[in-house]
């Protein structure tokens, strides 16, 4: 390594200290403006917008709106590169994470008493089932411009409302059709218009949608598992290690 | 002796037919409205178990169908229950060949949610080791496209260098294939003495391998035959199927998340050029990812030049507790953009992980590429397009 004079040296601290508070004003407007132009074009189809300065822009817009939503975004704002589409599910797990010692003992699938209330992420929701995509705009080549955008839409449960609400993307991404066979088979969400929306990876006689969360993941509930027991102890801390060897003690009673 | 009655050919069609439905094997069926041609699961051509079933007009496909799933083992399920830290290790196994450069998105998502960010040192080792992972991947790529088209040379060629690259990743993290070596905030150990010579010296040997397929592979005249003008891809297109990686610089789309984005690992220090190609056949994207060799090869060098010193590792909590919140990040792997979307509820583990792998989307081109073209450019389409199966069912 060229050993730097430690003026150059101070010179690059205080500019890296400085960058971020820098880098993030401008990006943030830059999102901001792209936000306001989207925004306009959408109208009332639009329902929420979130910015994590300098780094993304969430949008979530009503389900009849959703194709048209993508056809704006590809053809009048340019964002012609589909990266994915996807689903989450928000409600906890009735599961609980299967860390604790209960599921290490074998003990076969539980529910957890209270597992918490539906709490949706970024640019909220009012459902339990979100299906979101993000597209790139890929046309400039500076680094930080070409901006992405996530879009979120909600959706009903599928196992209580079957009837799909989104309608496909295929002729606007025609590179969302296995996406989508993935969520309907994974969440069991439909798609309108899709014209094979077939299993891709799960057998044709699999039944349930195992990225649900109320779809137990029996492996983990049948074999124990060390789970969040942390049996190597650190050598600096002496109290602790104490805790940590007797915890470990009783899993491998357990077990 | 008792008399067995011959079957007749009918009986032999049928028993054929049925096996073929039965145990998925390898066979053609004929029926009036052209033949069927079932490609894989175990095909050596389809670098694992992907199954493409095919309607043939004489040797011309009519449509072509992947299907997936034989190697679908559900991490996103899977990461549900596990710790942040422990995610890495089934990480690893989505794209196999690229080794370290699965770990890295993830934990830049990480460490974007706990507003942390590694040291300089750490950030040049990970850039290191993922270039490294880069070029191994690449030179099979272009050896296997050798092997596609009955040139088995450069494969052997391939196999002989990547075992340079291979033992200097196990002599810096300790595994060959699934290092499992990146950490939130840095990385696990400090590279071992000598290791920058060597790892130096051995990226002269990769400059040299290019050149050498520059003169076996690209210079050839029946390979250019056989891939010249075959699967030509439109940017437009591309784009719109979500192609990434080589294969959309091959259709003359200059994006490379290396330069493209402001990631905080240290390509930005780097000086090297975004590999295009204006053809979008199944030469081009060969003839780029051979040429992107050279180029990490270059920024596995200079990099290495200007290792800063300094910690290895950020100032992280001992018990890892991501904060409440999103993000998704992509790097730009071997085979295009791999991401994560994570989601964390300020748990020990991750609420939701969708992970976005090149190979996925860019398979999906297949029914529409293999339209039309002709069974043996099946199989050089499908070399060119360079994708992993555990990439694609994760």
């Amino acid at each position: 390594m060229i050993p730097l004079s430690s003026a150059d040296t101070a010179t690059e601290d205080t500019s890296a200290e400085d960058a971020p508070a820098e880098e993030s004003g401008p990006s943030d407007e830059m999102r901001e403006a792209l936000l306001a132009e989207i925004a306009g074009l959408l109208g009332d189809s639009l329902v929420e917008s979130h910015i994590v300065p300098g780094k993304q822009l969430y949008l979530r817009v009503t389900p009849e709106s959703w194709k048209e939503t993508h056809r704006v975004l590809r053809d009048e704002m340019g964002f012609k590169f589909f990266e994915f589409l996807s689903a989450i599910d928000w409600m906890p797990s009735p599961f609980g994470k299967s860390e604790d010692a209960s599921a290490d003992a074998g003990i076969p699938v539980t529910k957890v008493e209270d597992p918490g209330e539906i709490e949706q992420g970024f640019a909220g929701g009012e459902t339990r089932f979100q299906v979101f995509t993000r597209v790139v705009d890929i046309s400039h080549d500076t680094p930080g411009k070409s901006v992405g955008v996530i879009v979120k839409v909600d959706v009903p449960d599928p196992h209580e409302d079957p009837e799909p609400v989104l309608e496909t993307l295929l002729s606007i991404y025609p590179g969302t059709n296995w996406h989508e066979r993935e969520i309907h088979e994974m969440f069991g969400i439909g798609f309108t218009g899709h014209p094979y929306l077939e299993k891709l990876y799960l057998p044709t006689d699999f039944e349930g949608n195992p990225l649900r969360k109320d779809f137990p993941l029996l492996a983990r509930h049948v074999k124990p598992w060390p789970g969040i027991v942390d049996v190597e102890p650190m050598p600096d801390d002496a109290d602790e290690s104490d805790d940590d060897s007797g915890a470990a003690a009783e899993g491998g009673d357990d077990a | 002796m008792t008399a067995v009655t011959e079957p007749t050919e009918q009986d032999q069609l049928a028993y054929v037919a049925a096996k073929a439905a039965d145990s998925r094997v390898n066979v053609e069926l004929e029926t009036d409205d052209g033949m069927t041609l079932n490609i894989g699961p175990q095909h050596p051509a389809t670098h694992g178990t992907l199954r493409i079933v095919a309607k043939l007009d004489g040797e011309q496909v009519l449509w072509a169908e992947p299907i997936m799933g034989y190697m679908h083992r559900g991490y996103e399920k899977l990461v549900e229950v596990r710790t942040y830290p422990q995610v890495t290790t089934l990480i690893n196994r989505i794209d196999w060949l690229g080794s370290f450069a699965n770990e890295v998105p993830f934990i830049l998502a990480c460490e974007e949610l706990m507003e942390i960010e590694a040291p300089p040192r750490a950030q040049y080792i990970r850039t290191v080791l993922h270039e490294m992972g880069r070029i191994s991947h690449l030179i099979m790529g272009v050896g296997d496209m050798g092997v596609q088209i009955g040139a088995l040379t450069p494969m052997f060629y391939a196999f002989r260098d990547r075992e340079y690259l291979l033992n200097q990743i196990e002599a810096a993290t300790g595994g060959r294939f699934h290092p499992n070596f990146d950490r939130i905030g840095g990385v696990k150990d400090d590279l071992p003495a000598g290791w920058i010579a060597e790892t130096t010296r051995i990226m002269k040997t990769m400059t040299a391998f290019c050149d050498q397929m520059d003169d076996l592979l690209m210079g050839n005249e029946i390979f250019e035959q056989r891939t010249r003008g075959i699967g030509v891809i439109p940017p437009e297109l591309a784009q719109l199927y979500g192609l990434s990686g080589a294969n959309l610089r091959a259709s003359g789309i200059d994006w490379d998340l290396r330069r493209d984005s402001d990631s905080p690992m240290a390509w930005k220090h780097a000086d090297f050029k975004v590999i295009t190609h204006t053809d979008g056949d199944s030469f081009a994207r060969t003839w780029c990812r051979l040429q992107e060799i050279r180029e990490s090869a270059k920024i596995v060098t200079q990099l290495l030049d200007d290792l800063p010193s300094g910690p290895i590792m950020a100032k992280v909590p001992r018990i890892i507790k991501v904060p409440a919140g999103e993000a998704y990040v992509a790097t730009e792997n071997p085979l295009g953009e791999m991401g994560y979307y994570v989601v964390s509820k300020g748990d020990l583990g991750p609420f939701r992980v969708k992970i976005r792998t090149a190979s996925f989307s860019n398979v999906s081109i297949v029914p529409w590429i293999l339209r039309g073209v002709y069974v043996p450019d099946i199989i050089t389409i499908l070399g060119s397009l360079y994708f992993i199966l555990g990439d694609i069912d994760r």
